[in-house]
C-alpha cells in the first residue's frame, strides 16, 4: 500500500480551438517492482502503478499500461488536440485497487 | 577578399608568433632573473571586447606549488592530440624553452627544482591584481570563471564555500558556471546565489522533475561591450550525477545537451549577439567535439579537464581557450568584433607567479581575514615529505599523493586493497616540506569524505575497473567524464587502452602475494568519496593525518604497479 | 571485519547496476518482442526512440518514442530481469504519437521500442544506454 500519493498534471490554462497542446503528468509513488528484498532477504511485494489514462470530455488521448521497471514517481509528458472547451481527466489504476484521478480544466478561446 | 575562415587561421598563426616569443622570451629573461610582472602582463590590447577566464581553482585561495601531469593519454582521433601532449613534447609543440618558467609551469620535468627556483604559482590576490591590469588597460573586459570554484580546501569545507564567495565576489566576475558547487547540496548553491551579485549561467541544468530549464540557473548573458553585443552561453559540467552524489542535488538534471546549445546559440543570434561565447564545463575533448557538433560558437572558454594552452585550439570557425587549474593562470582573449562577426583575435595564457606578481593588498587583506578563524588548524604540522618524495597527484594512472592516501586506507582500514577517486584538484608537496593539514586537505576536501571498507569479489573490481576506465578511455568523446583512472592500491593491472569496455583491465595482481585475483574470491576493500548515500566510515582526512603522524616522515617510492599498453 | 546491513545493501545495489546483462535477460526481451510481432517483420523506418547515451541514474533514465500516425508503441528494456516496460496507445485526440516517460535500467543495454500502425504492420527501433558506476569526477 503506498502513502501519499499525490498526482500532478501541467496543461495550459488556454488552447485555440484544435491546437495541439503538451501535457506532463507525475504522481508520487515508489513503484516497487516486487524484485527487491528487505534487510532479511523477504521479497518486497509488487506494489506499483500498472495503468494510466487521459481522456478529454470522454474522448480519449493516450492510454499506458506501466510495468514494474517504470520508475519511482512515474511521469508522462505527451499530446493532446483540443476541440472544444472541456475538462481533461487522468486516471491513475494502483496495484492495490486504489484509483488516483486528476482533471483540469481548459478554454478554447 | 579574405574570408573569415582565413582570417582565423591568419590569427592564429599570428597568436603562435606572439606565443612563441612571449614564452621563449620568459625563458631568457628567466635565466636573467629578470622576470617582471610587466612581461607576464605584457599585451598589444587588441580589438574591442576583451574576455578574462578564470577556471578550477578549487578554493586555493593561496598560492601554491602544481605539478602538471607526465601522462595524460588520449584516444581515438585526440591520440597524441592538444592537449593530451606532456613534457617535452608540450615544450616543442608550444616552443618553450627547457629550464624556462613555462616549463616549469606548464610541464611536470623537474619539477622540484624548478618550483625552488620559481616559487608558488596562483593566490586569488595575485589573480585580482592581474584581473585589475587588464581592466586597466580595458575597463570593460569580462571577466568569467568556469566553475569548480567553491569546492577544493579546509576553510572551503567548513565555511560551506563562504570563503571563496567572499573572496570571489572582490573580483566582480560577470558569470559563473557549475560543477562542484552542487556537491554543497542544492540547498547551499540556491543560498550562495541568492546573494550571487553576477550571472550564474547552466543551459543544460534543467529541473530533474518535470524535464523544464531549472529556474535558478539562466542559460545565457548578454554584455554590450564596445559597441557590440557579447553572448555568454553557460554549461555546467553534464555528468554531474554520475560522477558526484546526484543525492546532494536531486532536483537538477545535466547532460551535454548539445541540441539545446544550437538553440540556444540560434536564440542569442536571432537576438542581435555579435559574438557567442561559451563559458563552459565540459572538459576538454567534450568541448571539441561540441564545437564540431554544435555550430556559431565564436569563443569556448573550457575548463574542467584542468588543461592549461599557451595558445586557443582552433575547431573550424571557434577557438577553445583552456585556462589550467588551482589559480595558475588567467587567460586573456581580445576580440575584433564587427558587423556580427568575430574577425580576429589575440590570447595570451598569463601564469600567475606569486613571487613575481604583486598581490592585491585588499584582497590578500580578505583572504587573511577569511583564513584567520582556521589558522591553527590549517597550519598544524602533520608531518614531512622524504628529500625522495615529491607528493602531486595529476596523471592517468597514479600519483604519490594518491599512492600515500591508498596506503594510509590499507594501513588505518586493514583492507586488502584501496581505491582512491581519479580526481583532478589537488596541489602538490615539495620533497623535504612540513605537510600542514592545510596540505592534506587541499587534495582530500570535499561533503562526502567517508572512508568505506567492505568485501568485494575480484569480479566487481574488474568491473569497477572496467567502468572507470570507459569513463576516461571511451573513443567517443561525449561517453568522457573529465576524471582520471581510479588509483589502486595493494593491486597491480595492466591497462590496454585501445580496448573497448569490458577488455580493458587484465592481469589484476594482489600485490602482497602476488597472486593474480580470482573474480569468485572476496577480498576487502578501503576507499572513499563514494557516490551511494549513506557510506559509512571516518573521514579521510583524518585517516591520512592519522598515517602520516605514526610515519612522521612519509617516503612513497615510485609507483610500478600499473602497466599500460596502447598508449 | 564487519560489514554492516547498509553497506551489503550498498553492495547489492552496486552489483546490480555494475553486473554485465545476462543472456536470459536479452532472451526475456527477445520473446516478449515475438510474442507482441506474433511472426510479423519489423520495419525500420518511422519510429523515433531518444535516450541518453549515458543514464545520469539506472533509477530514472528518460526516454521519448514519437512514431507518426502509431496506434501503439510498446518500450522493451533488453537488459532487465523482465523486459517489458510501458505500452503507450493513442487515442482519437492524441495531439501526437509520441510520449516520454522514465525507466528503470539494470546496466548498460538496448532499449527497444516496438510500434504498430494503422495497417497492423510494426517498425522497431533500438539505442544502448550505457549505466556507469561513477565517481571520479575531475
Amino acid at each position: 500500500m503506498a502513502d501519499n500519493v499525490t498526482p500532478r498534471v501541467r496543461v495550459p490554462r488556454e488552447a485555440s480551438a484544435g491546437e495541439v497542446i503538451t501535457i506532463k503528468t507525475l504522481i508520487s509513488h515508489p513503484m516497487e517492482s516486487g524484485q527487491r528484498k528487505d534487510g532479511d532477504g523477504n521479497p518486497i511485494p509488487r506494489s506499483i502503478i500498472n495503468h494510466f489514462t487521459c481522456d478529454f470530455n470522454g474522448q480519449n488521448v493516450i492510454d499506458v499500461v506501466l510495468e514494474p521497471a517504470i520508475s519511482t514517481n512515474p511521469y508522462f509528458e505527451f499530446q493532446a488536440t483540443v476541440p472544444e472547451s472541456g475538462t481533461f481527466t487522468f486516471t491513475w489504476n494502483d496495484d492495490d485497487g486504489s484509483v488516483y484521478t486528476e482533471t483540469k480544466d481548459i478554454a478554447v478561446a | 577578399m579574405i574570408s573569415r575562415r582565413d582570417f582565423l587561421q591568419a590569427s592564429m598563426a599570428a597568436s603562435a608568433i606572439v606565443g612563441a616569443s612571449g614564452f621563449g622570451q620568459w625563458g631568457k629573461l628567466a635565466a636573467q632573473q629578470l622576470l617582471t610582472q610587466d612581461q607576464l602582463l605584457e599585451f598589444d590590447t587588441f580589438g574591442n571586447v576583451t574576455l578574462i577566464h578564470i577556471t578550477d581553482i578549487h578554493a586555493q585561495l593561496k598560492p601554491i606549488w602544481f605539478r602538471e601531469p607526465e601522462i595524460n593519454l588520449g584516444v581515438g582521433d585526440n591520440k597524441g592530440a592538444v592537449p593530451h601532449i606532456t613534457g617535452a613534447d608540450f615544450r616543442r609543440a608550444y616552443g618553450i624553452e627547457d629550464g624556462s618558467p613555462s616549463h616549469y609551469a606548464l610541464t611536470y620535468n623537474d619539477f622540484t627544482s624548478l618550483a625552488r627556483g620559481y616559487g608558488r604559482l596562483g593566490g586569488i590576490d595575485r589573480v585580482a591584481t592581474v584581473v585589475n591590469a587588464i581592466r586597466g588597460d580595458r575597463p570593460d573586459a569580462i571577466l568569467l570563471d568556469g566553475g569548480d570554484t567553491w569546492h577544493g580546501s579546509y576553510t572551503c569545507y567548513h565555511t560551506q564555500g563562504q570563503d571563496v564567495v567572499n573572496v570571489m565576489n572582490m573580483l566582480k566576475p560577470d558569470a559563473m558556471t557549475f560543477h562542484w558547487e552542487f556537491t554543497l547540496g542544492s540547498e547551499r548553491v540556491r543560498e550562495h546565489l541568492s546573494n550571487l551579485p553576477y550571472a550564474a549561467l547552466g543551459q543544460n541544468i534543467f529541473d530533474s522533475e518535470w524535464d523544464e530549464p531549472a529556474e535558478d540557473f539562466a542559460p545565457y548573458k548578454f554584455f554590450e561591450r564596445g559597441g557590440a553585443k557579447v553572448a555568454v552561453i553557460g554549461q555546467a559540467f553534464p555528468y554531474m550525477p554520475i560522477a558526484n552524489p546526484g543525492w546532494m542535488f536531486p532536483e537538477y538534471s545535466f547532460g551535454i545537451r548539445d541540441e539545446r546549445m544550437q538553440e540556444m546559440v540560434n536564440e542569442v543570434r536571432g537576438m542581435g549577439a555579435d559574438v557567442v561565447v561559451v563559458l563552459s564545463h565540459n572538459g576538454f575533448d567534450v568541448d571539441k567535439a561540441m564545437a564540431s557538433r554544435v555550430q556559431g560558437i565564436d569563443v569556448i572558454l573550457s575548463g574542467h579537464t584542468h588543461d592549461a594552452l599557451p595558445e586557443p585550439y582552433l575547431v573550424n570557425e571557434t577557438i577553445v581557450v583552456a585556462s589550467g587549474s588551482n589559480g595558475k593562470f588567467v587567460s586573456r582573449v581580445d576580440l575584433d568584433i564587427r558587423d556580427g562577426r568575430m574577425m580576429g583575435f589575440k590570447h595570451k595564457l598569463i601564469p600567475i607567479f606569486a613571487d613575481v606578481i604583486t598581490p592585491d593588498a585588499d584582497v590578500a587583506a580578505a583572504i587573511d581575514a577569511e583564513r584567520a578563524p582556521f589558522a591553527d588548524q590549517l597550519n598544524e604540522v602533520i608531518g614531512k615529505t622524504a628529500e625522495d618524495t615529491l607528493l602531486y597527484r595529476r596523471g592517468n594512472f597514479n600519483g604519490s599523493w594518491d599512492d600515500l592516501i591508498c596506503q594510509a586506507l590499507i594501513d588505518e582500514r586493514d583492507a586488502d586493497i584501496s581505491m582512491s577517486p581519479g580526481v583532478r584538484w589537488g596541489p602538490s608537496v615539495l620533497p623535504g616540506q612540513e605537510i600542514t593539514r592545510e596540505d592534506l586537505w587541499n587534495v582530500t576536501s570535499m561533503t562526502y569524505p567517508n572512508a568505506y571498507r567492505t568485501e568485494m569479489t575480484g569480479e566487481f573490481i574488474h568491473t569497477i575497473m572496467e567502468d572507470v576506465a570507459d569513463n576516461l578511455f571511451n573513443e567517443d568523446p561525449y561517453y568522457q567524464q573529465g576524471g582520471d583512472m581510479v588509483r589502486v592500491g595493494g593491486m597491480g593491472y595492466k591497462i590496454d587502452i585501445t580496448k573497448p569496455i569490458g577488455s580493458r583491465i587484465s592481469e589484476m595482481t594482489l600485490l602482497k602475494t602476488g597472486e593474480l585475483i580470482d573474480p569468485a574470491k572476496t577480498y576487502v576493500v578501503a576507499g572513499w568519496a563514494s557516490v551511494n548515500e549513506g557510506t559509512e566510515g571516518p573521514a579521510i582526512w583524518d585517516v591520512v593525518e592519522n598515517y602520516i603522524r605514526r610515519q612522521g616522515t612519509v617516503s612513497v617510492a615510485p609507483n610500478t604497479s600499473v602497466q599500460v599498453v596502447g598508449a | 571485519m564487519q560489514i554492516t546491513r547498509r553497506n551489503t545493501l550498498l553492495m547489492t545495489v552496486g552489483t546490480a547496476i555494475a553486473a554485465a546483462v545476462p543472456f536470459k535477460a536479452m532472451a526475456n526481451a527477445d520473446a516478449a518482442i515475438d510474442a507482441l510481432l506474433n511472426g510479423a517483420e519489423a520495419g525500420s523506418e518511422g519510429l523515433t526512440l531518444i535516450a541518453p547515451e549515458i543514464a545520469e541514474n539506472g533509477n530514472t533514465v528518460p526516454i521519448e518514442v514519437n512514431a507518426p500516425g502509431a496506434t501503439m508503441i510498446a518500450v522493451f528494456a533488453g537488459g532487465n530481469p523482465t523486459p517489458e516496460v510501458a505500452t503507450f496507445t493513442f487515442g482519437p485526440l492524441a495531439g501526437s504519437h509520441s510520449a516520454s516517460t522514465r525507466m528503470r535500467l539494470a546496466g548498460t543495454q538496448d532499449v527497444i521500442a516496438i510500434a504498430q500502425m494503422p495497417d497492423g504492420s510494426f517498425v522497431r527501433a533500438s539505442q544502448e544506454v550505457k549505466v556507469t558506476i561513477g565517481g571520479c569526477g575531475g
